[in-house]
């Protein structure tokens, strides 16, 4: 089992997808690591809300671009490992494109003290290096905040991204 | 179903005929373009619901034409994608495969070079790389591959019923002395490309 616990504490199933219906969320495009994983059954079974698998990360950002250019209101949801993966089609879609997205992201290693893990270490730097705001929810009493940091967003005209805390490399 | 076909004649065709052949049975479908048919579409064209998708991500026009499919059920999406934007992410054909939208159109440009960067080979041979085999075996269900014109003149309204997804290849020429020039702004383009649309921005 690998970086589960911590990050399905923050969410379950049922949680993500009621904050997904209030932000009136119509696709999640997705590829899962394991502490995401758990969501599926929700998120498949959710009503109004269609869940698209995609092979690749890069692929989820040009998916839910072609979404949002049609009228639909689509969501990535990602390891950052394949935030690094989709830098590529993250850069045309929200700046080439301008298309302010909407994406979760699982931060693993994050939960870990002195994790070694290079994606963990790299993973704000690059948002940064984006100029790319994001919210980190690091345990689940900062879950409530993810719907009302994606509305700002909606309101501003911006992207949002959200980092889930993962407790496990 | 499974409708896969291949005509046998020698290709392969210039890439203008092999678009007029679309063009002249295009109506209102949204067409996304990407690479050489970037280039050569809008001479052959000026609709408002073609995406020409430049600047691109590398490899993405299929995605981006399943999104505009699954979001928009009742528009046809035909994108026109170049084989070098196809290799580099094969996944899709799985990704659209999966999704089954009924109303997409997935047309490759097989001319084996990477023309943009100015004509270097891909990464195999032209010859050893079969698309319509991996359309196939990713679970696309209808497939066709053409490499004589005349062929794909009289073919291609019937493969374009086929039940969708659709996947066609075609056989065209390299074109020398590759130049692609920017359409113009993207969110000037994407504005008239959604008021054709009529998607009201989300």
């Amino acid at each position: 089992m690998v970086g589960m616990t911590e990050s399905t504490e923050i969410f379950t199933g049922d949680e993500i997808v009621a904050a997904l219906h209030e932000l009136r969320v119509s696709h999640v495009v997705w590829l899962p690591d394991s502490a995401l994983g758990p969501w599926e059954t929700a998120l498949e079974g959710a009503a109004g809300l269609q869940l698209i698998r995609v092979c690749r990360e890069g692929e989820a950002w040009a998916i839910a671009a072609g979404l949002h250019l049609g009228g639909a209101r689509p969501l990535v949801m990602i390891q950052n490992t394949g935030l690094f993966e989709s830098g590529d089609a993250l850069r045309n879609v929200l700046f080439d494109l301008q298309l302010p997205l909407w994406a979760v992201i699982g931060y693993r290693s994050y939960l870990v003290a002195n994790s070694p893990d290079t994606a963990r270490r790299f993973t704000e730097p690059v948002l940064q290096a984006w100029g790319l705001e994001y919210l980190l929810i690091e345990n689940r009493s900062a879950a409530g905040n993810l719907v009302a940091h994606f509305q700002t967003a909606e309101t501003d005209g911006k992207p949002a991204l959200a980092l889930i805390a993962e407790g496990k490399m | 179903m499974v409708q896969s076909t291949r005509d046998q004649a020698p290709g392969p065709m210039p890439l203008v005929a092999a678009l007029e052949v679309l063009r002249a049975l295009r109506s209102d479908e949204i067409v996304v373009t990407t690479m050489g048919a970037a280039r050569e579409w809008p001479r052959l064209s000026d609709h408002p619901l073609d995406l020409h998708y430049i600047p691109s991500a590398m490899g993405e026009a299929p995605a981006l034409g399943l999104g505009l499919a699954l979001a928009r059920p009742d528009r046809h999406v035909v994108v026109l994608n170049g084989d070098g934007c196809m290799l580099m992410n094969l996944g899709a054909l799985v990704t659209i495969a999966a999704a089954s939208p009924a109303n997409l159109t997935l047309v490759v440009m097989h001319n084996g070079r990477y023309e943009v960067t100015g004509g270097q080979q891909l990464a195999a041979e032209k010859s050893t790389t079969d698309f319509a085999v991996l359309a196939t075996a990713a679970g696309i269900g209808s497939v066709a591959a053409f490499s004589d014109l005349d062929a794909w003149r009289q073919q291609a309204a019937a493969m374009l019923a086929q039940p969708g997804p659709r996947f066609i290849v075609l056989d065209v020429a390299p074109v020398e002395d590759y130049e692609l020039t920017s359409p113009g702004p993207m969110p000037a383009r994407i504005q008239r490309f959604r008021e054709a649309l009529g998607a009201a921005k989300p």
